[in-house]
């Protein structure tokens, strides 16, 4: 366990418990550093948008925290426990390739349970209590490749909700979708996120996207990433459209866009 | 119009009956060379229907079908094994390679002083040929396993196992089924070639020569029409297997 972790760097005044610690983590790629003794804190129950340059390491440090990727040094702990204790879900950009095609819709919801053993007539109890939370209304009895792009990040983000995960990483997952699909999605998974108060990390390259659907955006310099700023956005839920045009969402947008064009000016 | 499209490859069949039936009514060619289709057929329906034919069409079915039997059960396993680590088959590929671009054909001598002359023979050296083309591709299908789906497969916390068997496995397999289908034509021609030339009693190769000898045409293209039909028969039977078992192939 660690004691008493360090706030997150740029923080808030308002304390609160860490759920993932993320300590002294570095990653080089062929000498390339793209991380260098970076320390952040992830609060429980809350949405984190990543937003930052291209390339500046952002699936890098979700792929590092969901264990898809090695880190070179540091250590990350989900409440002082290590990733293998732990259920998590992670969503990828690239619906089409995470999906399994051989498997109906409901089947690839389910593989996880299937992974974990659990037997086949809870598994269906809990799918079908997992729809209804969702309120999803699309036939899950078809395969992947006869559904829409939505449907199917749908069923995805599903799979990764299945588990009832402490903690849910999704990497643009919107950025194959069309315009009315994404908003659509924005939607679904401001739901989850009510329904559940999974801890979320969003990485999003839509930056009206990133602010609308998070408590905290995450701005990353280049690299080697540095936090280049932690905002706050404590607009009650659900937003809405309206949401969009209220000044305070404008004012923090605004700010991100600021500090953002500042960390690109830079490299 | 669109309805008759099924129709349509059926133009290309009757094309070709008719051109022939000039050709044996204009007498283009020798008529002992080149037999009238009516000719032709009835020695196809007799043959087929009680004659010899029958029954070497049947040996070959029968030799093809354990050759490409023994090839898929060596071959599959061990794709499999090759492709999941990518290095491993680095390490042979150029074997594999290798034998697959010597003609089979070069084999035989090797195998009739193995197995003497007899069925054995035939059989090991189209399983042999056959079992290099379903290696290479169950292999490839397995190494090319989209790694989204493998990662997918691995945050969900499956083991090196049940990826292996949940995931690597069903991603290989439309390439698995070129390989079946690529080896079970390669299977034939070496059947049909050693069925004429390998001290053979029967067989459709057998027959072929044999009617070529007697100068018994109409049953000489019988038996290579037998023949055809066959490979083209074996290709549309692995065609709806894989159709019916992979159905999200290219989707
Ligand atoms: N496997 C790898 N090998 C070498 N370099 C890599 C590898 N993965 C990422 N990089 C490099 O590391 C840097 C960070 O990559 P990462 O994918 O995390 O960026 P990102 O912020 O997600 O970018 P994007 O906005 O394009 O998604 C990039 O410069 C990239 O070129
Ligand atoms: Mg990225």
């Amino acid at each position: 366990m660690l004691e008493t972790p360090a706030g997150p760097p740029g923080g808030t005044p308002a304390p609160e418990r860490a759920h993932v610690t993320i300590r002294g983590l570095s990653k080089r790629f062929n000498n390339v550093v793209i991380y260098d003794k970076f320390d952040f804190d992830i609060p429980r129950g809350t949405l984190i948008s990543v937003f930052g340059p291209n390339g500046c390491g952002k699936s890098t440090l979700i792929n590092m925290i969901a264990g898809l990727i090695p880190v070179d040094e540091g250590e990350i702990l989900f409440d002082g426990k290590k990733l293998s204790e732990i259920k998590f879900g992670y969503v990828f950009q690239n619906y089409r390739e995470a999906l399994f095609p051989w498997l109906r819709a409901i089947d690839n919801i389910e593989y996880p349970l299937k992974v974990m053993q659990v037997p086949n007539v809870e598994r269906r109890a809990r799918s079908e209590k997992l729809i209804a939370n969702l309120g999803v209304k699309i036939d899950l009895k078809r395969y992947p490749y006869e559904m829409s792009g939505g449907q199917q990040q749908l069923v995805s983000i599903m799979r990764a909700l299945i588990v009832e995960p402490e903690i849910l990483f999704l990497d643009e997952p919107f950025s194959a979708l069309d315009y009315e699909m994404t908003l659509f999605m924005r939607e679904q998974l401001q739901r989850v996120f009510q329904e559940t108060g999974t801890t979320t990390v969003l990485v999003s390259h839509d930056l009206e996207e990133a602010v609308y659907l998070a408590d905290r955006v995450l701005l990353l310099s280049r690299h080697p990433a540095l936090v280049a700023d932690y905002v706050r956005y404590d607009d009650a839920r659900p937003r809405t459209d309206a949401t969009l045009s209220e000044p305070e969402f404008i004012r923090v947008k605004a700010h991100c866009l600021d500090v953002f064009q500042r960390e690109v000016r830079k490299g | 119009m669109k309805r008759f499209d099924p129709l349509l490859p059926i133009i290309g069949v009757v094309g070709l009956i008719v051109i022939w039936s000039f050709a044996v009514w204009g007498q283009v060619v020798d008529p002992v060379l080149l037999p009238s289709p009516t000719k032709t057929f009835w020695a196809l329906w007799k043959g087929m229907n009680g004659g010899a034919l029958g029954f070497d069409f049947l040996k070959t079915v029968q030799r093809t079908a354990i050759s490409i039997l023994i090839a898929a059960a060596i071959a599959l396993p061990l794709g499999i094994v090759l492709g999941s680590s990518e290095r491993l088959y680095r390490s042979v590929e150029f074997v594999i390679d290798f034998f697959r671009s010597t003609p089979a054909s070069a084999m035989f001598p090797l195998f009739l002083v193995l197995f003497g002359v007899g069925d054995k023979t035939k059989i090991s050296v189209a399983a042999f040929g056959a079992m290099l083309v379903i290696l290479f591709n169950v292999a490839y299908g397995v190494m090319n396993a989209r790694k989204t789906r493998l990662l997918a497969a691995k945050v969900m916390g499956a083991s090196r196992l049940r990826v292996l068997t949940d995931v690597m496995l069903l991603e290989s397999l439309p390439q698995t089924f070129i390989g079946l289908r690529n080896g079970v034509s390669l299977a034939l021609v070496i059947i049909v070639v050693a069925e004429m030339f390998i001290g053979s009693t029967d067989g459709l190769g057998h027959r072929v020569f044999e009617a070529q000898q007697l100068f018994e045409m109409p049953d000489m293209y019988a038996a290579i029409f037998a023949a055809g039909a066959l490979g083209y028969g074996f290709n549309l039977l692995f065609l709806l297997v894989e159709r019916r078992f992979v159905h999200w192939s290219g989707k």
